[in-house]
């Protein structure tokens, strides 16, 4: 009885070892259906969901003007204190006060990207962008000021 | 020359019975993160084990205080991070009953699509991890394959591939990708193919087999007792799956077996969850062609305030029962904030399942109870 049952198990083990190999020699021969992304060699041609939080930026048009008003809903939306804003007066041409962002700081060491403060803003000045290559050298370089210099609010935006 | 019992007893870690303290962790490839056990062995005997916690501890309780029922969401995420999804709506569900806010019919069925797909996701990384501490290392990569489409489908409409924080009191934060359904429908027919794989792969496997059937049996008593839930409890013939018991979202509307398996083993775990995921695709299919149309989230105030009273609010992750318990004061921020792990049950059954096996067996005990540590220490 005992040999009987050695060799059922030996032929149970084999039998079970070469169905798992089937399938490895399968995929060995079928190279394309492997689905592994060469990362640092695609980078030219790697292409994140459109929604891939991994930054946020200030989009600016042609005219180096932005949507931003400096409401701080973001500011307080944000859960980590990852935004601050500074607001000046800037005098229109009727000289008249009119409240405008100094600087828009955005901490991306402190960001969870949890995409609350792109929800909270009611003119849509800030986005994710799809930006995931954050290493520097330094932790200061990831202190952002996302308004570019010289910038300003667009027409008509309160 | 020593032979092999005089360089044991030059060691100072013999306690009075010739037992030998071996500390397992905190950094030890099977424990998946930072458990600390420590185990006392007679020969290779397991006579106790005594998990240290505490590695990862970063207070997200107290954290919750301090931020307002919108914030405090997207901690949670890190919390059991491979089901943060799951997690997240617990939160909101929390909120929503708190505040009696509508929420939409669409939203309720898209979170349930994504909550089944989270539990896969969880499930096809348990399955490659835990086989890989059995010794087998091509199951890993397989079980990835699948993963990954899941993890392109959150990354498309959440927009993260692991913490989302999609969910937001009242609906969703912003509507579902376009691609969305034609991309969870692919995913359902390469899973139904490639299902197969993994039973002849892990489930057949006569190694597999003997490592694992008979090994860190729980009682269907014990399992109650000490607290189980999930998939550890659903072995030993406890029912207590909590999308049958309390359904929440669309749960109410679809129709799933609730898988209940009666050996108690670890083998009986593994069949558990590998049936589980089969259930899970089988939600999906009812949902997915029946998203119905209209607003993605409801009406909500501008500034959330829970009236004064205490808020309880249980789901179904990956790993069991998640409890989430509320004290409000009437303000912006909760007053008290306690979450039910489920990690935290399972782990301590396994001194109880542990004790008598041999120090191999561990491997197949602790694998398959699935733990995430962050969740266990918060």
């Amino acid at each position: 009885m005992f040999l009987k049952d050695y060799i059922s198990d030996v032929y149970n083990g084999v039998t079970s070892l070469l169905k798992g190999m089937r399938k490895t020699g399968y995929y060995f021969t079928h190279s394309k259906e492997i689905i592994t992304e060469q990362y640092p060699d695609n980078r030219a041609t790697l292409k994140l969901a459109d929604r891939f939080k991994g930054e946020v930026v200030m989009p600016h048009d042609q005219n180096n003007e932005h949507t931003c008003t400096g409401c701080t809903a973001c500011e307080l939306a944000c859960p980590n204190g990852t935004i601050k804003i500074i607001t000046k007066f800037d005098i229109t041409p009727e000289g008249k006060k009119k409240k405008a962002i100094d600087a828009f700081i955005y901490r991306l060491e402190m960001c969870t990207l949890c995409n609350l403060c792109i929800v909270a803003c009611p003119s849509d000045a800030i986005i994710m962008a799809p930006n995931f290559e954050h290493s520097v050298f330094d932790r200061s370089k990831l202190t952002k000021v996302l308004n570019k210099p010289g910038s300003k609010i667009k027409e008509g935006i309160e | 020359m020593y032979n092999q019992t005089e360089i044991i007893k030059d060691t100072t870690n013999l306690g009075p019975d010739g037992e030998l303290v071996v500390n397992m962790g905190p950094q030890h490839p099977a424990t998946h993160g930072v458990l600390h056990l420590v185990v006392t062995l007679n020969g290779e005997t397991i006579k106790k084990i005594e998990p240290h916690l505490g590695y990862i501890h970063r207070s997200i309780e107290k954290m919750c205080e301090s931020l307002t029922y919108r914030q405090f969401i997207y901690v949670t995420s890190r919390m059991d991070y491979l089901s943060s999804h799951i997690n997240n709506t617990a939160c909101a569900l929390l909120v929503e009953k708190g505040m009696q806010i509508e929420v939409p019919e669409r939203a309720k069925v898209v979170r349930t699509i994504l909550n089944e797909l989270t539990r896969i996701a969880s499930h096809e990384l348990w399955i490659g991890a835990m086989a890989m501490d059995l010794g087998a290392f091509t199951p890993f990569f397989y079980a990835f394959r699948e993963r990954e489409m899941i993890t392109d489908i959150m990354e498309d409409t959440c927009g993260a591939r692991l913490t989302m924080n999609y969910i937001v009191p009242g609906g969703l934060m912003y509507d579902i990708h376009p691609d969305f359904q034609t991309k969870v429908k692919a995913f359902v027919k390469q899973f139904k193919e490639k299902v197969t794989e993994y039973e002849d792969l892990v489930t057949g496997n006569v190694i597999f087999q003997s490592r694992t059937q008979g090994v860190g049996t729980l009682s269907y008593e014990d399992a109650i007792s000490y607290g189980c839930t999930g998939p550890v409890a659903r072995a030993s013939g406890v029912s207590c799956d909590m999308r049958k018991i309390a359904p929440y979202d669309a749960y109410d509307r679809v129709e799933f077996d609730e898988v209940i398996e009666t050996a108690g083993d670890s083998f009986a775990r593994y069949i558990v969850r590998v049936k589980e995921m089969n259930q899970s695709i089988r939600i999906i299919e009812q949902l997915i062609d029946n998203i119905p149309e209209g607003d993605f989230v409801g009406k909500t105030k501008n500034v959330l305030k829970l009236a004064k009273g205490e808020f309880y609010q249980r789901v179904e992750t990956a790993r069991g029962e998640l409890g989430v318990y509320i004290v409000s004061e009437g303000a912006t921020t909760p007053y008290r904030i306690k979450f039910r792990s489920p990690g935290f049950s399972n782990l301590s059954v396994l001194d109880h399942i542990a004790k008598g096996s041999k120090i191999g067996d561990l491997m197949a005990t602790m694998g398959t109870l699935d733990l995430v540590i962050p969740d266990i220490d918060r």
